[in-house]
């Protein structure tokens, strides 16, 4: 128990202090490498909470992909580190009084909050006790059947985002020269080469 | 899953965090209005705050639909990366800039 807890703490003051220095740091390149130890600490607090499927889902899909994504975007726009900065401190205090009042609004209401009886006889999806059934089995029989219509559903989303990314970044130059395979592929013999006969002593003008 | 000893760390504790986490992604959305990227990384942050709570909710409840909608927000927040960073793209390579003020082409 001692060490659940120990770890608890870890995991939580590591996430929070890596959260602050995505956003305070100066270049983007670093603050996407600390949003990527931030992922790592929320899956571990996940694995803390013996959600595992979704901790390793965090890290599959947050570090994978969405974070080498916004690498792979901030090293490709070339942006002034020096200009990023103005400005600053004239947005500072505006958000520091924004998200202290947010923060207390969130203490208060977790001040006053109680569990309220009925919500164990609410549960939809009771969870099984985890030596019948391992987290992820428990979830994929879930996923499967319950909510295979949510399942398809996100499944749609992922292929309508893929296409608007596609669309939105396909660009046509005119000026420069791309294979075209279909016309390649639809050559025929006759359009290329023709059979001369060549009469002897003369040659092909 | 849920103990009940005086130092074990109880629900309270992970939505501390996720409070937390969330404070900081709206501080960052205020913080930096030059860089459009970083905007997009608080708003990932503020995501991951909410499946913190929601997984927290599930563990300690032992309710596993939190779980599931986890998982469909971590969905949704994939998708809205690939969108966002390609109209962050399309914008810099017409404008040369990915600051805040300069997004003004449809105001008025």
């Amino acid at each position: 128990m001692i060490i659940a807890t120990l770890a608890f703490y870890l995991f939580a003051i590591v996430a929070v202090i890596s959260a602050l220095n995505v956003i305070l740091q100066r270049n983007p390149v670093h603050s996407v490498l600390w949003l990527i130890l931030t992922f790592f600490n929320a899956a571990g607090l996940f694995v803390l909470l013996g959600a595992e499927f979704v901790a390793m889902i965090l890290v599959v899909v947050y570090v994978g992909a969405v974070a080498v994504l916004f690498l792979f975007v901030v090293m490709m726009l070339d942006i002034n580190i020096t200009l990023i900065r103005e400005g600053f401190l004239k947005y500072f205090w505006a958000g520091a009084i924004i998200g202290i009042v947010l923060l207390v609004e969130l203490a208060v209401v977790f001040g006053g909050w109680a569990m309220s009886p009925e919500a164990e006889s609410l549960r939809i999806a009771p969870a099984p006790a985890p030596d019948a059934l391992s987290n992820t089995e428990a979830l994929g029989t879930l996923l499967y059947t319950h909510y295979a219509y949510l399942f398809q559903a996100a499944g749609l989303v992922l292929l309508v985002a893929m296409v608007g990314a596609i669309v939105l970044t396909l660009r046509r130059r005119p000026n420069v020269r791309k294979q075209k395979i279909a016309n390649q592929v639809n050559r025929s013999v006759a359009d290329t080469l023709e059979v001369v006969k060549v009469e002897t002593g003369k040659g092909v003008s | 899953m849920t103990p009940e000893t005086g130092m074990a760390v109880g629900l309270s504790h992970y939505l501390t965090v996720g409070a937390i986490l969330f404070t900081i992604g709206i501080f960052g959305i205020f913080l930096n209005r030059k860089n459009l990227i970083v905007i997009m990384m608080s708003i990932e942050l503020m995501l991951l705050a909410v499946n913190i709570n929601m997984v927290a909710f599930s563990a300690f409840l032992n309710d596993l639909v939190g779980q599931v909608f986890t998982m469909l927000v971590l969905t949704v927040a994939a998708a809205e990366a690939a969108i966002g960073l390609a109209i962050v793209v399309v914008f810099y390579r017409n404008r040369r800039s990915i600051e805040v003020e300069d997004i003004n082409t449809m105001k008025g």
